[in-house]
């Protein structure tokens, strides 16, 4: 059977500094990974270049999207092939309003796999639903894209695009940071409705405390562009412990 | 001043070719008003504006006007059955007015349950029966020494002249459409006369369109008046065809208290030029001006304004931007002046371009005139490339590049847009936008 991601001795820089050497990881459908990390270690780059950020440039090796290579696929592309990366710091936009926003990129996506597009109406209560499980006032999606959003409400906008989309890849970069706990429940929540044997994640954060609100089935350690050490969800109680030190000199 | 002092200089083919339609229409003689032989000569004093005047110093007519088109003559019916298709904001329930090639149209304008207030007719009609109304205004509300609107006098013969009472509210908007005939090259010239009495209220879209392939010239002026208390709100189209070379020029005059609300959006059309003068000569006078353009391929608009204050207490806000696609090219000049005993003159402009392509430029020149010494006038104005960060985020979504961009591009857009007050025209003019930016 096809893996949904698998990555092969992925080699990638930006700007001519390799961050990626020999990236080696396989996700299947059903399955939550964890990429734990110290700072530096190149977790945020693997989900640029697996969502093709422009400046981050494959130099070596595949990344298989349902055994598509994902270095082919245009940015959009990728999205409609199911790639869905929940940004560590979602962006403004002002000007556009989210429901605007939020309706091209469904429709963009059903398009590009031949699906009909949604008619407003069914839209609108789909968009509902997932505020409703999230805890976002409506009347926020009213305004321009997360444009004065709190930190907080930020993540929640980007986990409603995601439940929206229904993305077969999912991968959340550091969701947690800048989060309170009550606001990290919730979102949580929301990621946790996502979890189905149809689809995989991949959790990259520095904290095991994510992991007590999303259990991973398997836990990676992340050092100098690398995968160092797999292990199950032990394995973030233990790095909570003892820390990345022991990583970063191995690496080195 | 320097150009005063250097020799006259030879006149082109297009100059020439001016002087000899004016003959002509001099010899067809239907009672051509002196104020059109005199604009005539003040044109043929100057010549086409060219480089060597600062106000037409980016875009150069006199050699961007290789030759003259014919005077538009009536159009066949095809020509009329081609326009009742096209039209911008039809199906919106706005008054149309409509002219086909530089004709009126009746029958495919809508003059039924004209307002109480308002009248509307057509300036040929006013021109024909000397009416006392129209001359005592035309040419006279503000007299703005450029000779394109010179020509414009000089060749006026159709158009709209509105009238709204004192007092009255027109809530319906007037659209006055102009369609250039796409099946013959010809120069237009449309000339129009808003009188917007004491207190009274409307609004008014001047939309021009044309087919591509089409070689065509149209030189468009309005002049207006805005009495006291009064508000006009204003929204100028060009969706010109892609050979099209297009001048339009707006003079107004602002009473005491009156408002006058104006958005142009440029789309079309391979050379245009809008200049604005506005004349804010009653105290708590406000203007308040905005502008789009929207460009690709070698296309180039011209946006000039002149805020001229001239009595105490007035304000006057200026908004342009631009996004520039292509070899594309947009020209902003926006002048203030405040006149000695225009005191507490609140005077604000700023111009704003968006580069899509390394080979668009932006030309900005703010220039400040101020005579009195207890203003506030600021100016400012910026030049910068798409947000790569926000497109890949769009991207990230789903959004194919194209329409990324375009989501974008209405961004920018946006604020120009939401300036409009009549919500109607703003939502029919903010999906306007969004449709032809999608076929840009």
């Amino acid at each position: 059977m096809t893996a949904l991601l698998e990555i092969k001795d992925l080699r990638a820089e930006i700007s001519g500094k390799q961050i990626l050497n020999g990236y080696d990881l396989v996700v299947n459908a059903g399955e939550i990974h964890a990429i734990m990390g110290p700072n530096g270690s190149g977790k945020s780059t693997l989900s640029y270049v697996l969502s093709g950020r422009p400046g981050y440039e494959i130099t070596g090796g595949q990344a298989l999207l349902n055994g598509a290579d994902l270095s082919e696929m245009t940015v959009d592309e990728r999205a409609a092939a199911g790639l869905f990366l929940a940004f560590q710091y979602p962006l403004e936009v002002p000007g556009v309003p989210t429901m605007t926003f939020l309706r091209a990129a469904l429709n963009s996506q059903r398009k590009k796999r031949g699906e009909e597009e949604l008619s407003s109406p069914e839209l609108l209560k789909r968009i509902r639903e997932a505020a409703k499980v999230l805890g976002m006032d409506p009347e926020m999606l009213r305004r321009a894209v997360n444009v004065g959003f709190s930190g907080g409400e930020k993540k929640r906008a980007e986990t409603l695009q995601m439940m929206l989309l229904e993305p077969k890849l999912c991968i959340l970069d550091e969701t947690d940071s800048g989060l309170d706990i009550d606001a990290l429940k919730v979102v949580a929540s929301g990621v946790n409705q996502m979890r189905s044997k149809d689809r995989g994640m991949i959790v990259i954060t520095h904290y095991q405390r994510l992991l007590d609100y999303i259990t991973p089935d398997v836990v990676h350690v992340q050092s100098a562009g690398r995968i160092v050490r797999t292990g199950g969800k032990e394995l973030a109680l233990e790095l909570e412990a003892t820390g990345y030190a022991q990583y970063q000199s191995e690496a080195a | 001043m320097a150009g005063d002092n250097r020799k006259p200089l030879q006149p082109t083919q297009a100059e020439s070719g001016l002087v000899e339609l004016f003959a002509a229409r001099r010899i067809s003689g239907d009672n051509l008003p002196s104020l059109c032989a005199e604009a005539f000569e003040a044109f043929q004093a100057k010549g086409l504006p060219s480089r060597r005047e600062e106000a037409w110093k980016y875009t150069d007519l006199r050699s961007l006007m290789r030759d003259v088109k014919p005077l538009a003559t009536p159009p066949e019916p095809a020509a009329k059955e081609l326009a009742r298709e096209a039209g911008l904001l039809k199906e919106t329930g706005f008054r149309r007015i409509v002219f086909v090639g530089g004709y009126f149209a009746p029958e495919l304008s809508d003059l039924q349950d004209i307002e109480e207030g308002l009248s509307i007719g057509s300036l040929s009609e006013a021109l024909a029966t000397q009416d006392s109304f129209a001359a005592s205004y035309l040419g006279k509300i503000y007299p703005a020494e450029d000779s394109a609107f010179a020509l414009n006098t000089a060749f006026m013969s159709e158009g709209v002249v509105v009238r709204v009472r004192p007092g009255a509210t027109i809530e319906r908007p007037l659209h006055f459409v102009f369609v250039a005939n796409a099946t013959q090259p010809a120069t237009y010239f449309l000339r129009s006369l808003v009188v917007v009495e004491k207190g009274a209220r409307a609004t008014f879209i001047e939309s021009f369109e044309g087919a591509d392939q089409c070689d065509y010239h149209v030189n468009a002026a309005t002049e207006m008046v805005v009495g006291e208390e009064a508000r006009v709100e204003r929204i100028k189209i060009s969706r010109e065809g892609d050979q099209a070379l297009h001048v339009s020029t707006l003079v107004a005059t602002l009473a005491q208290n009156a408002r006058l609300n104006d958005f142009a959006l440029t789309i079309g059309g391979s050379l245009v030029r809008n200049q604005t003068f506005v004349k804010l000569e009653g105290r708590g006078a406000a203007a308040n001006l905005r502008g789009a353009n929207i460009l690709a391929g070698k296309e180039h608009a011209d946006s000039t304004l002149l805020l001229d204050h001239a009595v105490e207490g007035s304000e006057s806000k200026a908004l342009f931007k631009s996004v520039l696609d292509d070899d594309s090219q947009a020209v902003f000049q926006g002048k203030i002046r405040v006149r000695p005993a225009a005191q507490h003159t609140d005077a604000r402009m700023m111009a704003r371009a968006l580069l899509l392509s390394g080979a668009a430029q932006a030309i900005c020149k703010p220039e400040l005139e101020i005579f009195a010494d207890d203003v506030q006038c600021g100016h400012g104005s910026t030049v910068g490339a798409l947000d790569q960060e926000l497109k890949f985020y769009l991207m990230a979504r789903g959004i194919a590049e194209a329409d990324a961009v375009g989501l974008l591009v209405e961004a920018f857009i946006g604020e120009t847009l939401d300036g409009i007050e009549h919500s109607s025209v703003r939502d029919h003019m903010t999906s306007l936008v969004a449709e032809l930016n999608e076929r840009k």
